[in-house]
C-alpha cells in the first residue's frame, strides 16, 4: 500500500498514461497508412482468373471478396468478371452453394482496353487487314509483340491532335478574336476583315491535310485487329491499338506479375485517367496538387510573414492589435467551404470578371479569369493558410532574443535593417515550421477548390509547352477531389473503391514530400546560422 | 571633435601620490580632457524615477567604472548615453548627455550616427547568428560599405583589436555561436570596435565568464583604453580597482562619489561609499 502511493506520488501514472496516449494516436496514424496501403497496393497486382463453373453456364472473373453466411444471405462470393459491354456490369456476387466447380485456365486472358472497361476471355486469333495472322495459342505472342506497335500510332495521333490540331485551332481562335477586337474598337473595315478571312480559309486547309494525315493514321492503327471471346462464348473484334495491355494472368508466373504491377504502378502515377478516372493514371491530379501548393505557398509566405512583422514590430500594442490578433486566431477557425465562398464571389466573379472586362472584352462572353482556375484556388488557400503563417511567424519572432535586436541596434543599424539582417534570419526557422504546417493543410482541402477552380477532368495542364507556358487561368485537377470523384461521383465505384485508397495514399505521400523539402531547407538554415530557436 | 569642451561641474579630489614607490595612476589621466558629459539628467520609468539630477563626465582615453548595488541605476546611465532606452516604452528623460559639444537628446539628433560613435557591449554576450567574419563585418554592411578589402581589413584589424584573431583566423567562415563564452564576448567587443567608435560602453562585459576569461578581458579594456574611451559598468569591485582609472559610486539612483580609481577604494570621501566598498551593505 505504501509503495502504491509513493508510485502515486511521484506522478508514474501521469508518465504512464502520458506515453500510453502518445503509442495510441501514433498506432492509429499508422494503422490509417497501413489500412490504405493494404487497400491500395494490392488494386494493381493482376489476380488470377477462376474459372467458375455454376449450374447454369460458365463464369470467368478475379475473385474479390467473400462473405459468410448471415441473416441476410447464404455466404457468397464476390467476382468481378469484367466484359462490361457484354454482361452490362463487372461484378457479380455467387452463391457458394450454387458453385460446381473451379478451375485455373490457362489461356484466360485479363485486357486492359481504352474504353469499355476490361476484358476477361481468350484471344482466338489475330489479323492484319482481314488477314489472319495466327489462331489460338500462336496469337497471343503475336499480339504481345505487335501491341507496342498499335500503341505508338495511337500516341502519334494523339500527339497531332493535341500539338498540331490544337495550335492550329488557337490561331484560328485567335483570328476570331482578333476581329472581334476590331470590331469592339470600332476599326472593322473590309479590307481588314479579308484578310482574317484570307488567314481562316489557309489555316482551314492545314486542317483539311492535318485530318487526311490523321484518317490515315488511324486506318494504319486499325488494321491490326484481335478477335476475342468471353467464356460463355460471346465474340468481339476489335483493334489492336484500342487495348492497353494483355495479361495472360493463369500463366505468367509472379515474376511475370511482378512486372506487370510495375508497370501498372508507373501508369498510374504517369498517365491521364480513363474511363471517367476509374483507370488508368492520376498525373494530372498529382500535377495540380503540387503547382496549387507552390503558388499557395508562394503568396502565402510573404503576405503571412509581412503581416506578422507588422503586428509584432510596428504595431502599437494596444486594443486595436489584440483585436486583429484574437481575429487572425479565429480566421483559422473558420470552416473552410466558407472561404470557398468567399472565392467564388471575390476572386472568381469581382477579380476574375474585372480582369476580363478590362483585357479579354473581345473574349465575351467565354470568361477567361471569370471561372474558376488554379489561381483563385490557389489564393483562396493563400486565405485560408494565412493565419497559421502568421501565427508561427509571430511566436517566431518573439523567440528572437532581445539581446541581438540590441547588438544589432547598439552598432547603429536602423529598425528595419535590424529587423531584416538579424531578427528575420533567427525566425526563419520558425517561419518554415509555419509554412509546413500550411503546406499540410492547403494540400489536403477539397471544399474550396470546388468552388474556385477544380474539375473532375481537366482537358490540359495548366503548365505546358504553348505560350505563356504557365496558365493560371486553366482548371485543374487535384488528388482530393479526385478521392471524392472517383469514390462518391463516380458510376462503377465498386471497381473504383481501391483507385480511392490508392489515390489516398499518393495524397499523403505528396504532403510528406512537400514537409521533407521545407525540413531540408529548414536544416540547412539552421546549419547556416548556427543556432536554433525551435 | 573640437577642442573646447565645457567643463563639467563635478568633484575631483587630487590622488593620494604614493610615496613608497611609483605612481598607482598615470597622472595624465587627471588632465584628461572631458568626452562625454552629462547635465542635471533625471530619468523616469513611467511615474518612478531612476536617475536623479546626475552630472559626470567621462575623460578621453581612460577607464571608469560605474558600480553600486542592483538597482542602482548604473546601467541605465550607460544605457542614456547610447539613447538604448529610447527602445523602453514610458521611459522619460530630462537634462542633457554631451558627447563633445552635441547634446544627444536634443531634437533632431541622428540617433542611428550616435550609436555609431559609442560602441556597446552587453551583459551577456550576444553573436549573431552569422558566421564570425559576418558579425565583424556586421556594423560596416549596415553602413553600406561593399568594398570587400576594406571590410577585410576591418575585420582583421578589430579581431586583433579585441585579441581574438590568433583564435579564429582559421575558422572565420563557422557560426560564431560556436566559440566558448569568452570567446564571443571577445567577438562582441570586436564587433563594436569594427565601426571604430569613439566610445565603449561595456554592461557588466564579465558577468558571465569564468575568471580566465574575465583576465582576458580585463587587459584588453586596458589595451583598449589607449585609442577609445571606455565606460564600463561592474559588480565586482575587485575588477573596478584593477581596470579603471576612474570610480563612479551610485546609490538609489544618485551618483554618490565620483574620483580617482585608488582615492575611492583607499579613501572614499562618502560614508556609504566606505560601507558599500566594504561590504557593509549591497
Amino acid at each position: 500500500m505504501n509503495s502504491f502511493f509513493e508510485w502515486w506520488r511521484r506522478g508514474s501514472v501521469w508518465v504512464w498514461l502520458s506515453g500510453a496516449t502518445l503509442a495510441l494516436s501514433l498506432l492509429m496514424v499508422a494503422g490509417l497508412i497501413l489500412f490504405l496501403a493494404i487497400k491500395g497496393m494490392g488494386f494493381f497486382w493482376p489476380g488470377d482468373i477462376h474459372q467458375i463453373q455454376l449450374a447454369d453456364g460458365t463464369i470467368w472473373g478475379q475473385v474479390t471478396n467473400h462473405e459468410e453466411e448471415s441473416r441476410y444471405h447464404p455466404a457468397r462470393t464476390q467476382v468481378k468478371i469484367a466484359n462490361r459491354d457484354v454482361y452490362g456490369q463487372d461484378f457479380r456476387w455467387v452463391d457458394d452453394a450454387e458453385i460446381l466447380n473451379r478451375s485455373f485456365p490457362g489461356d484466360a486472358l485479363y485486357i486492359e482496353k481504352l474504353d469499355g472497361g476490361p476484358f476477361i476471355g481468350r484471344l482466338v486469333q489475330i489479323e492484319e487487314h482481314g488477314q489472319v495472322l495466327a489462331v489460338g495459342d500462336k496469337a497471343l505472342p503475336i499480339a504481345q509483340k505487335r501491341l507496342s506497335g498499335a500503341k505508338a500510332y495511337q500516341a502519334q495521333i494523339k500527339s497531332i491532335e493535341q500539338s498540331e490540331a490544337g495550335a492550329l485551332s488557337n490561331r484560328l481562335e485567335k483570328l476570331r478574336l482578333d476581329g472581334r477586337k476590331l470590331e469592339l474598337q470600332g476599326k472593322r473595315n473590309p479590307r481588314a476583315a479579308q484578310e482574317i478571312e484570307d488567314k481562316k480559309q489557309d489555316i482551314h486547309k492545314q486542317f483539311e491535310q492535318l485530318q487526311a494525315r490523321l484518317e490515315a493514321l488511324r486506318n494504319q492503327s486499325r488494321a491490326l485487329t484481335v478477335t476475342l471471346e468471353t467464356a460463355d462464348g460471346n465474340s468481339r473484334i476489335m483493334p489492336l491499338a484500342n487495348i492497353v495491355r494483355i495479361v495472360p494472368a493463369n500463366s505468367i508466373g509472379l515474376f511475370g506479375k511482378a512486372g506487370v504491377y510495375l508497370s501498372r504502378l508507373w501508369e498510374f502515377v504517369s498517365a491521364d485517367p480513363r474511363e471517367a478516372n476509374t483507370e488508368g493514371g492520376i498525373f494530372p491530379a498529382i500535377f495540380g496538387t503540387v503547382m496549387m501548393v507552390l503558388i499557395m505557398s508562394i503568396v502565402v509566405v510573404p503576405l503571412g510573414v509581412l503581416a506578422a512583422l507588422f503586428l509584432r514590430e510596428y504595431a502599437r500594442d494596444g486594443w486595436v492589435v489584440r483585436t486583429v490578433r484574437i481575429s487572425v486566431n479565429n480566421l483559422a477557425g473558420v470552416p473552410s467551404i466558407v472561404f470557398g465562398v468567399f472565392g467564388l464571389g471575390f476572386f472568381v466573379v469581382t477579380v476574375g470578371g474585372g480582369i476580363d472586362n478590362f483585357f479579354f472584352p473581345e473574349r465575351f462572353p467565354a470568361p477567361t479569369f471569370k471561372t474558376g482556375g488554379i489561381l483563385w484556388a490557389s489564393l483562396t488557400l493563400a486565405l485560408l493558410t494565412l493565419p497559421v503563417v502568421i501565427v508561427a511567424t509571430e511566436e517566431a519572432l518573439a523567440a528572437v532574443p532581445r539581446s541581438q535586436r540590441e547588438g544589432s541596434l547598439a552598432l547603429g543599424a536602423t529598425k528595419w535593417q535590424t529587423l531584416w539582417n538579424v531578427v528575420i534570419p533567427g525566425a526563419s526557422q520558425g517561419i518554415l515550421t509555419g509554412l509546413i504546417l500550411a503546406m499540410a493543410r492547403g494540400a489536403g482541402e477539397v471544399a474550396p477548390l470546388m468552388l474556385t477552380g477544380v474539375v473532375k477532368l481537366a482537358p490540359s495542364l495548366p503548365l505546358d509547352g504553348s505560350f505563356p507556358f504557365i496558365h493560371l487561368e486553366r482548371k485543374f485537377m487535384h488528388l482530393g477531389f479526385h478521392i471524392y470523384d472517383v469514390g462518391f461521383q463516380s458510376p462503377n465505384s465498386e471497381a473504383a473503391k481501391p483507385m480511392v485508397f490508392m489515390t489516398a495514399l499518393l495524397l499523403l505521400l505528396i504532403v510528406l514530400v512537400l514537409n521533407i523539402f521545407a525540413l531540408r531547407l529548414r536544416r540547412k538554415l539552421r546549419r547556416r546560422t548556427g543556432g536554433s530557436s525551435f | 571633435m573640437t577642442e573646447t569642451i565645457a567643463q563639467p561641474e563635478y568633484r575631483f579630489t587630487q590622488m593620494p601620490i604614493r610615496t613608497d614607490g611609483p605612481p598607482l595612476t598615470d597622472p595624465s589621466v587627471q588632465s584628461a580632457p572631458i568626452l562625454v558629459h552629462t547635465e542635471s539628467l533625471n530619468l523616469y520609468y513611467g511615474q518612478k524615477q531612476a536617475l536623479f539630477d546626475i552630472n559626470i563626465g567621462f575623460p578621453k582615453n581612460t577607464v571608469t567604472a560605474l558600480i553600486g548595488p542592483s538597482g542602482c541605476g548604473k546601467s541605465t546611465l550607460l544605457r542614456c548615453l547610447n539613447r538604448m532606452n529610447d527602445l523602453i516604452d514610458d521611459v522619460r528623460i530630462e537634462g542633457k548627455v554631451l558627447l563633445g559639444d552635441q547634446n544627444l537628446y536634443a531634437p533632431g539628433v541622428d540617433v542611428i550616427g550616435l550609436r555609431k560613435r559609442m560602441g556597446m557591449v552587453f551583459q551577456k554576450s550576444n553573436p549573431f547568428p552569422k558566421s564570425i567574419y559576418e558579425n565583424v563585418a556586421y556594423g560596416l554592411r549596415i553602413q553600406g560599405i561593399k568594398d570587400r578589402s576594406v571590410i577585410q581589413d576591418a575585420v582583421e584589424r578589430s579581431l586583433q583589436g579585441a585579441g581574438l584573431w590568433d583564435e579564429v583566423k582559421d575558422r572565420l567562415n563557422e557560426s560564431g555561436l560556436g566559440l566558448s563564452g569568452g570567446q564571443q564576448q571577445r567577438l562582441c567587443i570586436a564587433r563594436a570596435l569594427a565601426i571604430q567608435p569613439e566610445v565603449v560602453l561595456m554592461d557588466e562585459p564579465c558577468s558571465a565568464l569564468d575568471p580566465i576569461a574575465t583576465a582576458k578581458i580585463e587587459e584588453l579594456i586596458f589595451e583598449l583604453k589607449k585609442k577609445f574611451t571606455i565606460i564600463t559598468v561592474t559588480h565586482n569591485m575587485q575588477q573596478a580597482a584593477r581596470v579603471s582609472d576612474f570610480t563612479a559610486f551610485f546609490w538609489l539612483g544618485k551618483l554618490i562619489e565620483l574620483d580617482l580609481t585608488e582615492k575611492i577604494f583607499t579613501n572614499p570621501t562618502e560614508q556609504l561609499t566606505e560601507d558599500y566598498i566594504t561590504g557593509r551593505f549591497g
